[in-house]
């Protein structure tokens, strides 16, 4: 076979491509011409990409500062904040010595709002959108996505979200601030707290516009890959990547729905005086108007969407970093279908274990056993992944690079939460740890930190092209390795916190003598804190640098990689291929096979080559 | 403005197929709302109500004016241009007539003392068949685009303007079949 690295890819396209007649319609450059079309209401699933990756980094930021914001009060309790009221005003309590404190209403509000904005805002709008946007047509050879209206319609309903959510951290009487759960009956009654009046108003609003966000990129996603594929892409030679696209939106298509019932009800019962979730309650001396609700209906409605969404989240990256492990220890990845069939059982078994987000709330011991056996059974498919990402590593010609390395922390961070899920899954463990920082360390290790990573690898994978340009590997490693361990010594400690019983979400713990010592340990989470989010203003820097000033790509697959997105010019215009679409001829795994580094799918099987995956 | 040119590799329609997968989300949603209301009936403190006769009548009223959409769109494909637009306009009205006859339900619930914010029973059929009464104006809206084309444009048959029916069609058959869900739901989790 003659040496891959010579092809001319755009000459094979060229010869071997399909002709859609795409360029023969002009219609489709017009709708980009000016400056509005181009950048702010374009309908190019490239572009759309770049607005969910920016709109999710403003999102992050702020959903970072805010958790800076806490953990200087669970930190440091005693120490001044009075700096900090050029900022947040009226929030920050001085009294007559002049020293600041951070009012609790606003403490509880910073947390719901840092809950809300990094699950939903950031790791689930800035993560799918971005990805399933840029690399889905890319990857399997489509000019475009099947709606591009709906596609832009989904960006800009996610941004009206983010407005009114916006809005609502100036409201006099502060966001809302019953967690990022919004369990009623806190949530429904504005005489309970603060939050719960326009705060909770404005969340509920902004929360049915972020569903129908998900809905319309979730639908138009599946439509695209089951409708769009090029000419020789079945579905058994799609990218990893690609499969967890497709099965995070059907797991979105199929639990979002059931949130936004969940969260009419809310609103009927907030502003129309319904009881779904009010039961008689007596407040301040007062009984409610409400007989007969259920607060614990809401709780599986809420945890129906509540752990599908989880996975929502972790499953993206998945796919991302099963591309990039195998990218870089040039190795095919090991088990491709049992990914996909891992993938599958995962997300199918997320849908009936819900309720182990409910085992202290009463609910009868026999119906919590099924949810332990389930919940248990996930570590299973969890398993084969790990398992597969290690053996692809395994005697693996890696090359570590800042995408790489955030992809194998991926795996660390994986195992090292998903641990601790087994453990929470047990509901007589559960007695103690629900409700404590053992849970606040498991999901931040295994999702939070995770995609986060899962993100990074994307991005640094996938900046080349999205902006023709390289970002800094000296600043990059940097990153991951601060990041790392900055993230660890964040939340390692907190599993000790929660073993000891030292509940989540309180404003101080000063008044507990039994958890008096851990005092020192708040405040080395404080500082890890601090240093890590000092490490993504890093991170920041040079993607906007690079942006710019980043060095230029100049070879079309710079990573030596076999899927369909490097075969489509630096820059790739609207309609992604110039000339043809290009044709897939065999899986895109084949990396050092028969002696070659890498084969790209749309390399055609050669005479005598051993076919060992279709 | 159109979209985008894209290659059409199966036969189903993108479009086409973007409403099946529309129509599953919105079907999940009904779905957790009728959980809900089988979760909480469960519960015990359940005010036992038989449902307003206008409902059975509108049940009947949506499914013939289906029937006759349905008639619409044979008759398009074998181009007959008058019985098309006379089908069309009789299901449209029909469908106009469903929405008023579930507005009469409503009102026939208030009279039998069942309120809105009363016991949950109450509320969960009033909120549940408003949600649904809200999909059927969806529908409404797309007949009566498929009514402007029908008769300001030209008649004939071609592939766009088929699909474009088609998939009208199919949302309009959507709503019905989910009412007659409901429906039966109602009165069978009395
Ligand atoms: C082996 C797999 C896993 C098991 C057995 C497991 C089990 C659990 C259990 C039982 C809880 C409830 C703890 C409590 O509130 O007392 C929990 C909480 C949580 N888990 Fe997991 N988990 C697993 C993996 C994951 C993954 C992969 C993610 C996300 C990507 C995740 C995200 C979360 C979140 C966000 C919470 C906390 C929600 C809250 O109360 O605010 N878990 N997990
Ligand atoms: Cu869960």
């Amino acid at each position: 076979m003659s040496n891959i690295s010579q092809i001319d890819q755009e000459k094979l396209i060229h010869e071997d491509g399909f002709n859609d007649h795409f360029h023969e319609h002009h219609d489709g450059d017009k709708y980009q011409m000016g400056f509005l079309t181009k950048y702010i209401f374009s309908m190019d699933h490239k572009m759309i990409a770049k607005q969910f990756l920016i709109t999710g980094m403003v999102w992050a930021v702020i959903g970072a500062l805010m958790s800076l914001v806490f953990r200087l009060q669970l930190g440091f309790p005693e120490s001044d904040m009075a700096w900090l009221r050029p900022i947040l005003g009226q929030w920050i309590v001085v009294n007559d010595a002049g020293v600041g404190t951070l009012s609790t209403e606003f403490y509880y509000a910073l947390v719901t709002m840092h809950g809300t904005i990094l699950v939903f805002f950031v790791l689930t709008a800035g993560l799918s959108g971005t990805f399933s946007n840029l690399l889905i047509p890319l990857q399997i050879g489509a000019r475009d996505m099947a709606s591009p209206f709906l596609n832009m319609l989904s960006y800009w309903f996610f941004f009206l979200a983010g407005i009114i959510m916006f809005i609502s951290l100036f409201l006099s009487t502060g966001p809302f601030s019953g967690g990022w759960t919004a369990y009623p009956p806190l949530s429904l009654l504005p005489q309970a707290s603060d939050g719960s009046k326009a705060g909770m108003t404005l969340w509920s609003i902004s929360m049915v516009f972020f569903v129908v966000s998900v809905l319309l990129g979730g639908i138009n996603y599946v439509t695209t890959v089951l409708n769009l594929r090029t000419k020789g892409m079945s579905m058994w030679r799609l990218p990893l990547t690609v499969w967890s696209f497709l099965i995070t939106a059907i797991v979105g298509i199929l639990s979002f729905p059931v949130l936004a019932a969940a969260f009419f009800l809310v609103i009927c019962d907030r502003s129309l005086g319904t009881s779904f979730y009010l039961s008689e309650i007596f407040i301040g001396g007062q009984a409610l108007d409400h007989v007969g609700g259920s607060a614990i209906l809401y709780q599986h409605l809420f945890w129906f969407l509540g752990h599908p969404e989880v996975y929502i989240i972790i499953l993206p990256t998945m796919g991302i970093v099963s591309e990039i492990l195998s990218i870089s220890s040039r190795k095919p990845i090991f088990g491709y279908k049992a990914m996909v069939m891992s993938l599958s059982a995962i997300s199918f078994l997320s849908f009936i274990v819900w309720a182990h987000h409910m085992f202290m709330s009463g609910m009868n011991p026999f119906i919590t056993n099924f949810f332990v056996i389930f919940t248990l059974i996930i570590a299973v498919p969890s398993a084969v992944k790990v398992f597969n990402w290690i053996s692809t590593l395994y005697k693996g010609n890696i090359r570590f690079n800042s995408a790489s390395l955030f992809a194998i922390g991926y795996v660390s961070l994986f195992i090292s939460g998903g641990l601790t899920g087994i453990f929470l899954g047990n509901s007589t463990i559960d007695i103690q740890l629900h409700d404590t920082y053992f849970v606040v360390a498991h999901f931040h290790l295994v999702m939070g930190v995770a995609a986060f990573f899962g993100m990074f690898a994307g991005i640094y994978h996938w900046f080349p092209k999205m902006f023709g340009r390289f970002m800094n590997e000296t600043v990059g490693k940097i990153h991951f390795w601060g990041t790392l361990i900055g993230a660890y010594m964040i939340f390692w400690p907190q599993h000790y916190l929660g073993i000891a019983g030292v509940p989540r979400r309180y404003y101080s713990f000063e008044n507990f003598d039994a958890f008096s010592h851990f005092g020192t340990m708040n405040k080395v989470i404080t500082i890890a804190a601090f240093f890590t989010f000092f490490l993504q203003v890093l991170f920041l820097i040079n993607f906007f640098y690079s942006m710019y000033r980043g060095r230029k790509v100049t070879n079309p697959n710079p990573w030596g990689a076999n899927t369909l997105e490097w075969t489509t010019p630096i820059n790739p215009g609207h309609g992604n291929w110039d000339g043809n679409l290009p044709v897939v001829h065999r899986w895109p795994y084949d990396y050092s096979k028969d002696g070659e580094d890498h084969i790209p799918q749309i390399i055609p099987i050669q005479p005598g080559e051993t076919v060992v995956h279709q | 403005m159109s979209s985008t040119v894209v290659v059409q590799k199966s036969k189903i329609d993108p479009k086409f197929f973007t409403l099946l997968i529309a129509c599953a989300s919105i079907f999940m949603m009904f779905a957790g709302l009728t959980s809900a209301y089988v979760v909480r009936q469960a519960g015990g403190n359940w005010l036992e109500f038989t449902l307003p006769d206008s409902f059975t009548y509108s049940t009947i009223i949506i499914i013939i004016s289906s029937v006759f959409l349905h008639f619409s769109y044979f008759s398009f494909n074998k181009g007959k241009e008058a019985s098309y637009k006379i089908f069309l306009v009789v299901a449209f009205i029909m469908g106009l007539f469903f929405l008023v006859l579930q507005y009469y339900g409503w009102t026939q619930m208030e009279n039998m003392g069942i309120m809105f914010n009363g016991n949950p029973s109450g509320s969960f059929v009033y909120v549940i068949s408003a949600v649904h009464a809200a999909h059927v104006l969806g529908g409404i809206g797309a007949l009566a685009m498929a009514m402007i084309h029908a008769l300001s444009l030209d008649f004939f048959v071609n592939d766009k303007r088929r699909n474009r029916l088609k998939i009208t069609v199919t949302y309009w058959h959507f709503v019905d079949i989910l009412w007659i869900y409901l429906f039966l739901f109602f009165n069978v989790q009395r």
